[in-house]
């Protein structure tokens, strides 16, 4: 399964750096990394594959989410699906 | 790879406009629970409910979780229970009611619809029991919804049926007068009802239905109105392509979950309902809509041709979205169900005579209005009359869900809370209806030549 990681915040040092570590830790394989900075706000998206993810998806979500609080971030996942099937045909 | 600002637009409709899927209904039938032993026949009830969708609430969280996405509802709708209890001995059809208030409380659902009646034509023995045990089985369960079809474009209008359900009106809200008349909320009468509604209060699973069906239906007032704040001032043609192409996002969602629903539940997907249904929500508002399209206030000279084009383009932008669509799909316009709704009928430009001529190019028709508590009888059963005739006339789904609140006048408010809003007391006609409605008998169906 694939799935959208969005992390929207304010900007800081070692926003990716952590994100990416933690689904290191959980066997979560990062596929691609887009971020921007508009007006001191940092948004990144992450295509990851949980294929072989070694926690379940709920688990995952809250972990990213708890992780997120401690910085003042939004960090969610979503399913691809999702986005796929809103914005293309 | 998607494209972000794509990712970080589907996540701006859910965190800040109110997009959600509104409900997964799952759709049962209970017409292999019939047994000429009523208690039975209720224990059978109870079990194929309560075992068809036991996964369903589950389910629904598990798909929430997974996709981001809120789902609000999770229901249950099932055969009208007129036809199932019909082979039961017994004259006494609470206990049906019962049985399913029991089931959908052990599933977790918040509403299960269908203790129903389909009397467009004609009135079966058990069908007279039901509709008699309305107020009773509104007031004395907590999640059961009933509904009464009384009428259709190819049989006519059933006037004896539309002058019970005044007087069944009025005595369900005087059961439940603690609550401002709130089982009137749970009760809707149709005409041309349909038979794969996923919402509530009017859902029912029609007869020509699979023994399960999973039909969703989506939402997003809030979305559309923040696509057309985009395009203000432009024309008419930029508007509704602009509604079209939020209704097709907005239902692409709706579809997923259904389609994910039904592999996940093991059944089959029904339809995907396109209905914009608002809540009391600041910003997730049918009324907020007309009024960005350029009326000052929702009622006003204008409101009517503004809906028009909104429910039209909704279908239009919903349908190739979708593999299959059904259910009444189109705008809701529920006044205590819409922040927008409820401060233009407070300010008095929104009248029950507005929202009659608003029914003739919408989806459904008169929905959540209180009226005085003093309201008779048969002026109930005429406005359900007038309803019914729009849509016999016009080939469409009407219903009207009808609060004569106890003890309030015109100027008072009636709180039901939570999704079903709060609704000001609207005025009506006070000129009497009596011996028009105790006539009694058919308004025939109307002949589809000469249109005019």
């Amino acid at each position: 399964m694939r799935a959208i990681v969005t992390v929207i915040g304010k900007d800081q040092v070692g926003i990716i750096a952590a994100v990416c570590t933690l689904l290191s830790a959980r066997n979560v394989n990062v596929l691609d990394i887009s971020q921007t900075i508009v007006q001191e706000y940092f948004t990144m998206t992450m295509l990851v594959d949980l294929a072989q993810a070694a926690v379940p998806f709920a688990t995952l979500r809250e972990e990213l989410a708890e992780a997120g609080k401690s910085r003042s971030l939004d960090i969610r996942i979503q399913r691809e699906d999702i986005f796929d099937s809103m914005h293309r045909i | 790879m998607l494209n972000s600002k794509d990712i970080l637009s589907t996540i701006r409709m859910i965190d800040q406009q109110h997009l959600d899927v509104r409900t997964i209904t799952m759709g049962i039938s209970l017409l292999d629970c019939c047994d000429p032993d009523p208690a039975a026949a209720c224990r059978k009830i109870y079990d194929k409910i309560a075992t068809s969708a036991q996964h369903l609430v589950r389910t629904g969280q598990d798909i929430e979780t997974e996709f981001g996405i809120p789902i609000v509802n999770k229901r249950i709708s099932v055969t009208p229970m007129a036809l199932v209890a019909g082979a039961s001995r017994t004259n006494d059809y609470l206990p049906f009611a019962q049985a399913m208030d029991r089931a959908a409380k052990a599933v977790g659902v918040n509403f299960i619809g269908g203790f129903s009646a389909l009397v467009q034509k004609g009135m079966t023995e058990g069908d007279r029991k039901l509709i008699a045990a309305i107020p009773e089985a509104l007031a004395a369960t907590d999640v059961v919804c009933a509904s009464v079809n009384v009428g259709s474009t190819k049989a006519g209008i059933n006037m004896d049926a539309v002058r019970l359900m005044g007087g069944v009106i009025k005595d369900t809200a005087q059961r439940t007068a603690d609550r401002g008349g709130f089982g009137c909320a749970k009760l809707v009468v149709f005409c041309n009802a349909v038979e794969d509604n996923p919402f509530m209060a009017g859902a029912f699973h029609g007869v020509g239905e699979a023994e399960r069906v999973i039909n969703v239906g989506v939402s997003g007032p809030g979305v559309v109105h923040h696509a057309l704040q985009a395009v203000k001032g432009q024309s008419f043609d930029v508007l509704a392509e602009t509604i079209k192409k939020t209704a097709f996002q907005v239902t692409r969602m709706g579809q997923l979950v259904a389609q994910e629903a039904s592999a996940r539940l093991g059944v089959p997907f029904g339809i995907v309902d396109l209905s914009l249904a608002p809540t009391p929500a600041v910003g997730d508002s049918v009324a907020r809509i007309l009024e960005e399209m350029g009326l000052e206030v929702c009622g006003t000279h204008g409101t009517t041709a503004a809906l028009a084009l909104l429910n039209d383009a909704v279908k239009k932008g919903g349908v190739m979205a979708s593999s299959s669509v059904g259910g009444l799909s189109g705008a809701f316009i529920p006044v205590s169900e819409d922040e927008g709704m409820i401060a233009a009928a407070q300010s008095g430009s929104l009248t029950l005579d507005k929202l009659e001529a608003m029914t003739c190019v919408c989806s459904v028709g008169l929905d959540m209005i209180a009226v005085p508590g003093d309201t008779s009888a048969a002026t109930i059963s005429a406005i359900l009359a007038d309803e019914a005739a729009i849509g016999m006339v016009n080939t469409k789904t009407t219903a009207v869900r009808i609060i004569p609140a106890p003890g309030k006048q015109v100027g008072d408010t009636v709180e039901f809370g939570g999704l079903l809003g709060s609704a000001p007391v609207m005025p009506c006609h006070t000129g009497s209806a009596e011996d028009f409605v105790a006539r009694g008998g058919r308004i025939p169906a109307p002949m589809h030549s000469l249109k005019n």
